[in-house]
């Protein structure tokens, strides 16, 4: 049980928490032909864009409801309207997430009243499906954003009631912020070597893993889990949750079509992906693989090789909650002592992690924390680059955003060629950065030395 | 801020752009609107002051995805690239905790960092909420001794540039004049104002002012000092460094202290030598117009020799760009001086006077584009057989993901362009881009399909 305190500062110094609606506009980018719409000012989308555009290399569909002087005065409804039927004409998307932020949600914003007015005036863009996502800026994190915006595509597109058509090798996938694209390939790969397929919710590996396509390029998301698809959901045998941020989410899509779920907080490490490979052995009724035993027994390997590097590092660990929960627990499973930990926003989650304490906090009280504990290896996203440097301490880099080095997205840290692949890095990086003994010169030896 | 106010700012007396609708202040397009907001610009054009800290007064929206990303450098403090923001709650908001919030958030920034002064952004929710920011500018100076600068900046304001507008008055208002420079030169005191030293590009021509034995009293604002910033007013000429939003800085500078004033740019090898020539003609002094005629012989000669090999690999081929604003005209001539050929370029945030520069420099069929739509924009470029495309930060992927060689000319770059080094820099980059053998690669068919 961990004592959770949040920073009493007024300022926040070097932000680790990002804000909702890029928490909310990123489930949207995992979604086919799909365009996140940020209800406010267009500065916050400008911003989240170019946030998005550096950490995944990729062109990012978003756009925004541009309000102004007048409209935040007297109301936006009309820019909702008119924001949907510029896309809708535009861009031709078949689904549109309607985000609020901090601005929308302080004026006032009525975003079912809004619909009404844009089904009402547009009976040409029927088919456009619209999904709002109420994500103030001035609550959560990217992380719970994230999961608003899953919550309200289960809400929109899954429909409600048992279904009579099972599928007895077809699962659900609630794949949290904290997965890459990266490891929701892996994810899926891993549940296809037991003869199932999931669709996956949502499914930023499709989207945003970075693929040329013949066309070039497009002003819609490349990929992403098809809203058809979102719909068959209710058919599946079972759901898979990785993320304890998705709890919500997954309580609703249990209760909409009574698909039993399995919930893990996160795949990293041996025990980990061990919970979820023994669930995939009995909803396939399959042995497990040759090939992932092959895999098991390198990751088995590389904790022998690594347990001298890693045992007894002094690790601070800053991101969201999820991330932050997975990322102790594979430390702790290699002996490593977690001196500090910083969580961007509260969440349920973080109480049971098996910490002393946790500080919902910045990147100010990362770096103080870690100084007065004696951190030797420092984790968070690429902005505590100049904390670490500042540290002398090696930084592994996770969470969002990464936009200082290449395939950060593409990194995998689930499964168990996942945890083999980040045990090798941080090895890599402790290895680097290991303190030697300091040469010592006799007071009494020389002379002959010199001879 | 008033309406009233935002068109102030937004109107340039004796600025040719006036005579016509002004296409960077429209009403924004929802649901079809690129660009920032005028927070984004404001804090664009001071954060470079470096030892100063600068507080975002709002939601963690406004910083949280947006801090720490800007390329400009500093040769010394680093203050600025610690990201601060009263990180606005639901409660906050709710029970008009603001501004007590940005009180103590002052006070905590300078406890904690001792900064030369202090700039606070109103973003779009507490402006909303009608926090009075410079009250509490206001109190905070007075209660812990040091300059503290209300920006009112909302994003729903206007775009980014509004914001550098907003910027430019508020150092006018609120810091040039208020301390004279330490001490004499023996050199003539200039300003450059509009200069953000992106990448450190600016290093690349700082030391040919030393030699030419100009004192640069500040830069506005690339790698400056708060208190450099305040002895602008002692400046005997202004160079306002190819930006329009810019230019009514120079202008009150002109009007309340007399100094003269011309516009112009780093970018390419006869824009630097124009620069450095009109610093001359302005402070009027034989000698140094004598050392400058020098010097531009010098290194003219110099880059030449150096472009020589890169030269025949460029030459003639298509260059299409798209920048907007000042950095139309001024990669033109950028181009220009290495023998290609631009066939469009981008004029969406331009001015009536920047358009005319752009004819005046390819001729009165210059193709310009309007339209920010990076569909339209793809598709000019196969329409203008163009070889490679130069733009901002925005267009990269999209560039990319279609196959067609790219280079990024926006504030968020790594590698500075400026001077006549960063024409060598521009040069390299252009060729590595155009040559690069990734391209047939990614466009040729596997053999299997062939
Ligand atoms: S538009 Fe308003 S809320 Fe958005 S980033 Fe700009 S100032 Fe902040």
């Amino acid at each position: 049980m961990a004592e959770i305190t949040a920073s009493p500062k007024s300022l926040s110094v070097n932000p680790l928490k990002v804000s909702q609606p890029v928490g909310a506009s990123l489930a949207f980018l995992g979604l086919a032909r799909s365009m996140p719409l940020e209800h406010g000012a267009r500065g916050c989308t400008s911003f989240n864009k170019l946030f998005f555009m550096r950490h995944f290399r990729e062109p990012i569909a978003l756009q925004t409801t541009a309000m102004d002087q007048v409209t935040t005065i007297i109301g936006a409804d009309d820019n909702v309207v008119e924001a949907l039927r510029t896309i809708a004409e535009k861009d031709k998307p078949e689904l549109v997430g309607l985000i609020t932020t901090g601005l929308s949600e302080t004026q006032g914003a009525d975003i079912p009243r809004t619909i009404k007015a844009f089904r009402a005036t547009h009976p040409e863009c029927d088919a456009l499906a619209v999904i709002p996502v109420n994500a103030s800026d001035t609550m959560g994190c990217l992380e719970s954003g994230f999961a608003l915006a899953v919550e309200a595509i289960i809400e929109a597109l899954v429909p409600e009631g048992r279904r009579k058509i099972r599928r007895p090798r077809q699962v659900n996938l609630l794949a949290s912020s904290m997965l890459t694209p990266g490891d929701i390939e892996e994810i899926k790969a891993w549940i296809a070597v037991f003869g199932l397929t999931a669709i996956v919710l949502p499914d930023i590996a499709d989207s945003l893993d970075g693929h040329l396509i013949p066309a070039g390029f497009s002003t819609l998301t490349y990929g992403g889990t098809h809203p058809a698809d979102i719909a068959r959901m209710g058919e599946s045998a079972a759901t898979l949750v990785i993320g304890s941020s998705l709890d919500r989410a997954a309580d609703r899509l249990a209760r909409r079509t009574g698909v039993p779920d399995y919930r893990f907080p996160g795949l990293m490490g041996l025990a980990a992906s061990d919970a979820f490979t023994g669930v995939l052995t009995v909803l396939s009724q399959n042995p497990v693989p040759p090939g992932l035993l092959r895999q098991r027994a390198q990751v088995q390997d590389a904790m022998v090789d690594c347990q001298f590097q890693i045992g007894g590092t002094r690790v601070a660990l800053a991101a969201d909650p999820d991330l932050l929960g997975s990322l102790v627990s594979l430390f702790q499973d290699m002996g490593a002592g977690v001196v500090a930990a910083v969580a961007s926003a509260r969440a349920a989650s973080l109480a049971d992690l098996p910490l002393d304490r946790i500080t919902i906090g910045d990147l100010e009280d990362l770096e103080n924390q870690a100084r007065a504990e004696g951190a030797d290896l420092i984790v968070t996203n690429s902005h505590g680059t100049e904390i670490a440097a500042r540290l002398g301490a090696p930084l592994l880099r996770a969470g969002f955003p990464l936009y200082d080095i290449y395939g950060g997205p593409a990194q995998v840290w689930v499964g168990y060629s996942g945890t083999r692949r980040v045990l090798f890095e941080i090895a890599n990086l402790a290895q680097g950065h290991f303190r030697k003994i300091a040469p010592y010169r006799s007071i009494y030896r020389g002379e002959d030395r010199h001879a | 801020m008033k309406a009233d106010e935002i068109k102030a700012l937004l109107n340039e007396p004796a600025c040719a752009h006036n005579a016509k609708a002004k296409s960077g202040c429209a009403r924004p397009k929802p649901g079809a609107t690129q660009g920032g907001c005028c927070f984004d610009g404001a804090r664009n054009a001071l954060l470079p002051i470096a030892d100063a800290a600068h507080i975002v007064h709002g939601p963690i929206g406004c910083a949280g995805s947006s801090w720490d990303n800007r390329g400009t450098r500093s040769s010394g403090p680093t203050l600025y690239r610690i990201g601060m923001t009263t990180d606005l709650g639901e409660m906050d908001v709710i029970m008009g905790r603001g501004e007590k919030r940005l009180f103590q958030a002052i006070r905590q920034a300078v406890e904690s960092y001792r900064p030369a002064a202090v700039f606070v952004y109103a973003t779009c929710v507490p402006a909303l909420n009608g926090d009075d920011i410079e009250a509490v500018a206001k109190a905070a100076a007075v209660r812990f001794g040091l300059p503290v600068i209300p920006v009112d900046c909302a994003g729903f304001y206007g775009n980014k540039n509004l914001g550098n507008r907003i910027a430019g008055d508020v150092i006018h208002k609120h810091v040039i004049g208020t301390r004279e420079p330490a001490c004499k030169a023996g050199a003539h005191d200039v300003n450059l104002i509009g200069e953000w030293n992106v990448g450190g590009e600016f290093w690349n021509v700082a030391p040919l002012f030393d030699e030419l034995r100009l004192r640069i009293l500040c830069t506005f604002s690339g790698d400056s000092r708060f208190a450099e910033v305040q002895t602008m007013h002692r400046a005997r000429a202004n160079m306002v460094v190819c930006s329009k939003a810019m230019l009514h800085v120079a202008r009150k500078l002109e009007g309340d202290w007399g100094t003269p004033f011309f516009e112009g740019s780093f970018y390419g090898i006869k824009d630097t030598s124009r620069a450095f020539r009109d610093f001359a003609r302005l402070l009027n002094d034989p000698g140094l117009a004598q050392r400058t005629e020098s010097l531009i012989a010098r290194e003219e000669a110099d880059v030449a020799a150096r472009l020589a090999p890169l030269r025949p690999r460029l030459a003639g081929r298509r260059v299409l760009i798209f920048t907007g604003g000042y950095k139309s005209w001024s990669i033109v001539s950028a181009m220009q001086d290495l023998g290609m050929r631009v066939v469009a370029t981008g004029t969406e945030k331009s001015t009536e006077e920047d358009k005319a520069r752009i004819r005046a420099l390819m001729g009165p069929d210059a193709r310009m584009i309007e339209d920010n739509d990076q569909t339209a924009l793809l598709r000019v470029f196969e329409e203008t057989r163009a070889d490679i495309l130069i733009a901002g930060d925005r267009y990269i992927y999209p560039t990319l993901k279609s196959r067609i060689p790219f280079l990024d000319i926006d504030h968020v770059r790594a590698i500075g362009y400026a001077g006549y080094a960063g024409m060598i820099e521009l040069a390299r980059n252009l060729d590595r881009a155009i040559h690069s053998p990734v391209w047939a690669g990614v466009r040729a068919t596997p053999l299997w399909a062939a």
